[in-house]
């Protein structure tokens, strides 16, 4: 009893440690993903249908995947990075964790001012960051600008959340880049000091409070209100039903986007089964399904507009280059801390 | 013939094999210690600024307001149950422990969900009451909020305990003491309650801890403490150096309250004295007083799991469609797998050193022991970073002296790191059943044994384990449900594509897909409530 008790222990302990790779025989393609969407499970089967090619998938936060990038170096077994914001590609490419790639049929989809100018990321879909505001208690004639979120009339009135998550760093980043670091932290103190709580929640629940009448408006993400709309919860319908959405600087330089990106890995070892999926995802197809499954902006033009988008009606969008976002983002968050947005 | 030697040596291959083990152990306080004298990370001085305070206070809040609410909830349930007779009152003495199967972050989640907008009772105050609830009144995310969810959930120890303490205490003590006072209430105060105190400060001691290593609750609440802090810095700052003065700022408080449990308690144990006693006679009260009991019973625990667990239920049921797949096996499996190993692993490393401890009972071996146990108090945040930092380093000495294409990162992203430092997390989980089963059994029939010429490994396999076989059974059994459980240091050290159902659990929820959760919670709350059955048998076997 006490040989096979060991002999157990020991197989379990030898097959527990090795960080074992695949078997080299099939094509394979790993992801690392920051994006938790249901969308992206029916692209990567469809992907695999097309092309016979598998699809690893490691989902984790991309501050957890960009540091396990640098850990693992050279021995790193992804080939794709994904993010959902473009703060996260700037840093994975300062850290040298991208190589540059082309293609053609990316070049075809996908709009420059979408893709990083040396090649070393691209956009996959984009979402504007927009002022939700409540039907019944907001006229939309009073909302201008997201500097004008600062003004007093707005005392008790806003909702948002944390300043952890990096939606509203790379907002605060726009804005430091479009007024500079001192005006961006007075805007951050003016708004915290206009909220009718404190940050916290998800997107969702911004509305959520909104149609309670916690607050008049939210800043939040496009997407989710597709979701919300759409969900199979009633409760969640109702309530993204009580507000209507507004973006905002449409005078002046346009609203803030963000995109869902994705980079090659440096020491990919399937580069070009990642090139096949990239291409796959700026394709119509892909960009269709994102659309009408997760509500994002497709970033290939060709594709149909999906009705609520249609009913939201053309925008302009603010055409920063996308790695402004990244490159000022410790500086957001600093300012962020300093006065006390939590 | 062989040599018969009884004499206790001081230092045979036990001692040795127990010396490696707690050297290995204290690697990662060992670790943290010697890198408060780094110099700080680049993040350091603007968190010192803004944050470090936030970090404290909302930390020592937590800390006193958990201490509070639990003492109030352990003391009150464990007092009517041992002192009174009411209606259901076998049953709640072991359904009010239930809670300890519900880890605090899967409670946090419930009662989001609950208490939203969209949860149920919103929604049905709206459709059918047509009352907007304003919003603000019944919102929990927030310090409140994580007191109210750490204490519903860890009063159970404090229960446990102080439940323990009345029980033994002795009848004849009590019978004095209303002969002199007249009223049970004084009789509680002014007796009771002193005798207890050391069991009852124990059982605050145990929560305290929980709550300085609780990471779930208070991230998902936006409460701003240590172990945020930690896990703020090493990932989204990417300055680990910072997460380590945090890691050790932590420690340094968790010292702080065992000093103080240590200091209080003086030079009393309390383990069960084995004289008999005669057990309180439990008095009876008016009908009225009797189910008033009962209601309270009952009001405690449908707060603290009845409701929670219905809600959870509710999701199950509306998600598992979706949740319930191949994948969700797999990860059943993977999680199991790990928490059984992790079990088994930590029951060989207690007997080892409690062998040596028996074998050697000199006071240097008795104190390396209780150096192994350490861990338990260390939170998992800092015992993850702990072990990081000498893996990585490992790491890059291997991979710059093997240098072989390939071979990856072998130590770090790898399961055994994991089981390392459960190891080093929940060594005393393991030890305590075996520990009280070694003393159950006594000494004299090792020796009987090895006055007959059989070895010392030799009795151990034949004579001494197969007695304590029920405890190493317990051992493991304990060990797996913690392992199940644990959240924070399995966040930072799992291996690449490896959830286990408490991350996921946390993953899922984090990531807007509360109901979905609710799937890995119920595995982990099923598992969870199966040792407690057992534990409330063992505890009662103790007892007279």
């Amino acid at each position: 009893m006490k040989k096979t008790f060991f002999q157990l222990v020991c197989i379990g302990m030898v097959s527990l440690s090795v960080f074992s790779c695949g078997s080299k025989d099939e094509e394979v393609v790993n992801i690392y993903t920051h994006r938790h969407y249901a969308a992206d499970q029916e692209l990567f089967s469809r992907f695999t249908e097309l092309t016979g090619i598998k699809v690893n998938v490691v989902n984790a936060s991309a501050d957890e995947l960009i540091q396990k990038l640098e850990l693992e170096g050279a021995n790193s077994p992804a080939d794709i990075l994904i993010t959902v914001d473009a703060g996260r590609l700037h840093r994975a490419e300062e850290k040298g964790l991208f190589q540059p790639f082309e293609s053609e049929i990316i070049e075809r989809n996908i709009p420059a001012k979408f893709r990083d100018p040396e090649n070393y990321w691209t956009g996959l879909t984009y979402r504007a960051r927009i002022i939700a505001y409540s039907k019944d208690r907001v006229n939309p004639e009073d909302l201008s600008t997201y500097e004008d979120l600062a003004s007093d009339k707005w005392k008790g009135k806003i909702l948002t959340r944390s300043s952890e998550n990096i939606y509203n760093q790379s907002l605060l980043a726009s804005i430091i880049a479009a007024n500079g670091s001192e005006v961006a932290e007075e805007w951050a103190s003016a708004v915290l000091a206009n909220m009718a709580r404190d940050p916290k929640g998800s997107d969702r629940d911004q509305v959520k409070a909104v149609a309670a009448g916690e607050g008049d408006l939210a800043i939040v993400n496009t997407y989710y209100i597709g979701l919300m709309l759409n969900d199979e919860n009633p409760e969640e319908t109702k309530a993204a039903e009580q507000i209507a959405i507004f973006f905002p600087n449409q005078d002046d330089r346009g609203t803030h986007i963000n995109i869902s990106g994705v980079g090659i890995a440096r020491y990919a070892p399937n580069k070009e089964n990642a090139i096949k999926l990239i291409e796959y995802l700026s394709e119509e197809e892909a960009q269709s399904i994102l659309a009408n499954l997760n509500y994002e902006f497709p970033i290939n033009d060709r594709v149909a507009k999906v009705p609520l988008h249609e009913a939201w009606g053309e925008f302009k969008t603010d055409d920063i280059n996308l790695s402004i976002l990244g490159e000022n983002n410790q500086e957001a968050v600093e300012i962020f801390d300093r006065v006390g947005w939590k | 013939m062989e040599k018969i030697n009884l004499k206790y040596y001081w230092w045979n291959r036990w001692t040795g094999f127990a010396l490696v083990i707690v050297v290995l152990v204290t690697i990662p306080i060992l670790t943290l210690i010697t890198n408060i004298f780094g110099p700080p990370g680049s993040s350091w001085g603007h968190l010192k600024e803004n944050l470090l305070y936030d970090y404290f206070i909302n930390t020592l809040a937590l800390l006193a307001g958990v201490a509070f609410c639990t003492f109030l909830l352990g003391v009150s349930t464990a007092w009517i149950i041992s002192s009174y007779n009411f209606p259901g009152r076998r049953y709640f003495e072991w359904l009010l422990i239930l809670p300890l199967g519900f880890p605090g972050y899967i409670m946090a989640y419930t009662y989001t969900g609950l208490l939203d907008y969209a949860g149920p009772i919103q929604s049905i105050l709206r459709n059918s009451f047509g009352i907007t609830v304003q919003g603000g009144i019944i919102d929990i995310m927030n310090l409140p909020g994580a007191i109210f969810i750490l204490s519903v959930s860890l009063y159970p120890y404090v229960y446990l305990l102080a439940r323990s303490s009345f029980l033994q205490q002795s009848k004849t003590l009590q019978e004095a003491a209303a002969l002199l006072e007249n009223s049970r209430v004084r009789t509680f105060f002014k007796i009771a309650l002193p005798m207890a105190r050391p069991a009852i400060v124990g059982g605050i001691a145990l929560a305290s801890m929980e709550v300085l290593n609780d990471y779930g609750v208070v991230k998902y609440f936006g409460v701003n403490t240590f172990t945020t802090g930690i896990f703020r810095s090493w990932f989204s700052m990417g300055d680990s150096s910072t997460a380590i003065y945090l890691a050790a700022i932590l420690m340094l408080i968790v010292f702080a309250v065992l000093f103080l449990e240590n200091l209080q308690r003086g030079e009393r144990q309390y383990t069960s004295r084995s004289t008999l006693n005669k057990p309180i006679e439990r008095s009876q009260l008016s009908k009225i007083g009797q189910w008033s009991l009962t209601a309270i019973c009952v009001c405690i625990l449908s707060v603290s799991f009845l409701i929670p667990l219905v809600q959870i239920l509710y999701w199950v049921f509306l998600t598992y469609h979706k949740v319930i797949n191949e994948e969700f096996f797999i990860l059943i499996y993977r999680s199991f797998s790990l928490a059984l190993i992790s079990g088994i692993v930590i029951v060989i490393l207690s007997v080892i050193l409690l062998y040596a401890l028996r074998l050697n009972p000199s006071k240097w071996v008795k104190g390396i022991t209780k150096l192994a146990i350490l861990g338990y108090a260390i939170p998992g945040a800092v015992v993850a970073i702990g072990i990081m930092i000498p893996v990585l380093g490992l790491d890059k000495f291997l991979a710059r002296h093997l240098s072989a294409d390939g071979i990856g990162l072998w130590l770090t992203g790898s399961l055994s790191v994991v089981v390392f430092a459960y190891v080093v997390r929940f060594m005393a989980v393991g030890y305590q059943p075996i520990e009280s089963g070694f003393q159950k059994t006594g000494i004299h029939i090792n020796e009987a044994s090895r006055l007959l010429g059989a070895g010392t490994s030799k009795t151990l396999f034949k004579v001494d384990l197969p007695l304590i076989k029920s405890s190493l059974f317990t051992g493991i059994l304990l060990v797996f449900v913690d392992v199940l459980k644990e959240l924070p240091l399995t966040l930072i050290l799992r291996p690449f594509n490896y959830h286990t159902l408490a991350t996921k659990t946390f993953d899922m929820a984090t990531n807007e897909m509360v109901a979905e959760s609710a799937n890995p919670a119920l595995v982990i709350i099923l598992t969870g409530i199966v040792p407690i059955i057992f534990l409330n048998k063992m505890i009662r076997m103790r007892q007279v």
